[in-house]
């Protein structure tokens, strides 16, 4: 069998009631309703998780490594965006 | 007493059917055509052995005469497994595969949530335990079969190929012993001859999707129970049971 018809999935699991799903790796299938059932097979069969997302890959946008000088970095010189920049008066005490 | 001995072999009968399907599936193990498909399909082997262990480990019981599960399973010749036929047939190409799968899925899903009203309390357990198991089968083996129809004109041809051979093998699925029948007049086991029309409606609507025509073939291949095989099984157990036949009562 070709595998020229399959698809990158990306996986998501959530491991608990109440939890995010998680990113957990990636699989190749047919359709998406193939990719949800190897998901149950390869990604849950010993109980890590009580829902499953599939995403195709390729309908991620993602940003790029080699723009981190533009994207990512100009945020790491302003400490004023956190709150611990801030000296609070005495009299605040605990907020 | 016969009720003791048509237990046994009813339970032994439905183990045989499973280990050796659990066989055959296992065989796709690192064949698969693709990783997640192989994986997919070990874990239904897993499914259909860890049903068999079950029933086997009950016959084992109820006969009563301290043989274990892996005694019945793996000191038993062919002319002592009485599998329905479906079961033993080789994996061929993985549309044969999938086609018998869903076969059998689509009889196991109904065949076993009757099973769950045995009036057998440790059978119904079983049975509850294992439709889930074949409801999930059946849902990876139906897309399938539309997917292989609809697909390439190789894949419809090898579809096509399949049902050939298969179409000769369902009817023993829906074939009563008389045993068996006494079983079910007991309240203990199903009646296999009502589950047939739901099953061929079943099985003729999802073809006839994809516009093949599903009909009952004139050619019925019997005998499983009376322990009359395919040529395959032989071998088939050869490969199977080899490390207990030459090891006799070796552990890991």
């Amino acid at each position: 069998m070709s595998q020229e018809h399959l698809e990158i999935y990306e996986v998501f699991v959530r491991s608990a009631r109440g939890l995010d799903h998680k990113h957990v790796g990636s699989l190749h299938a047919e359709s998406p309703e193939h990719a949800l059932m190897y998901a149950r097979d390869c990604y849950i069969r010993r109980s890590e998780g009580v829902s499953i997302w599939v995403v195709e890959s390729k309908n991620i946008t993602a940003s790029q490594e080699d723009d981190k000088e533009n994207f990512v970095e100009p945020m790491d010189d302003k400490p004023y965006r956190h709150a611990t920049h801030y000296v609070l008066p005495d009299s605040v005490n605990n907020m | 007493m016969d009720q003791k001995l048509n237990l046994y072999r009813f339970l032994v009968g439905l183990a045989d059917d499973s280990v050796v399907l659990s066989h055959r599936l296992s065989q796709w193990c690192s064949n698969g055509p693709y990783l997640e498909e192989d994986i997919a399909l070990s874990n239904v082997a897993l499914d259909y052995i860890g049903r068999a262990r079950m029933l086997y480990q009950y016959a084992a019981e109820v006969e009563g005469e301290g043989r274990s599960e892996d005694d019945i399973a793996y000191l038993r010749n062919e002319r002592e497994y009485t599998n329905l036929l479906i079961h033993e047939l080789p994996i061929n190409d993985f549309a044969f595969t999938m086609l018998r799968q869903f076969f059998v899925d689509v009889f196991y899903c109904e065949y076993l949530a009757r099973l769950c009203h045995s009036t057998d309390e440790r059978l119904a357990a079983i049975a509850a335990k294992s439709v889930k198991e074949s409801r999930y089968h059946l849902k990876r083996s139906e897309p399938w079969i539309k997917q292989l129809a609809e697909g390439t004109e190789e894949s419809l041809r090898r579809i096509k190929t399949a049902l050939a051979e298969l179409e000769n093998f369902v009817g023993e699925l829906f074939v009563m012993q008389d045993w068996e029948k006494e079983l079910a007049d007991n309240g203990i086991a199903v009646d296999r001859n009502q589950l047939k029309v739901g099953w061929d409606h079943y099985v003729q609507k999802l073809l006839g999707e994809s516009n093949i025509v599903f009909a009952d073939s004139q050619l019925q291949i019997q005998g499983g129970r009376d322990g009359i095989h395919t040529e395959h099984l032989g071998h088939m157990l050869s490969e199977m049971q080899f490390l207990q036949r030459a090891y006799p009562g070796l552990k890991w």
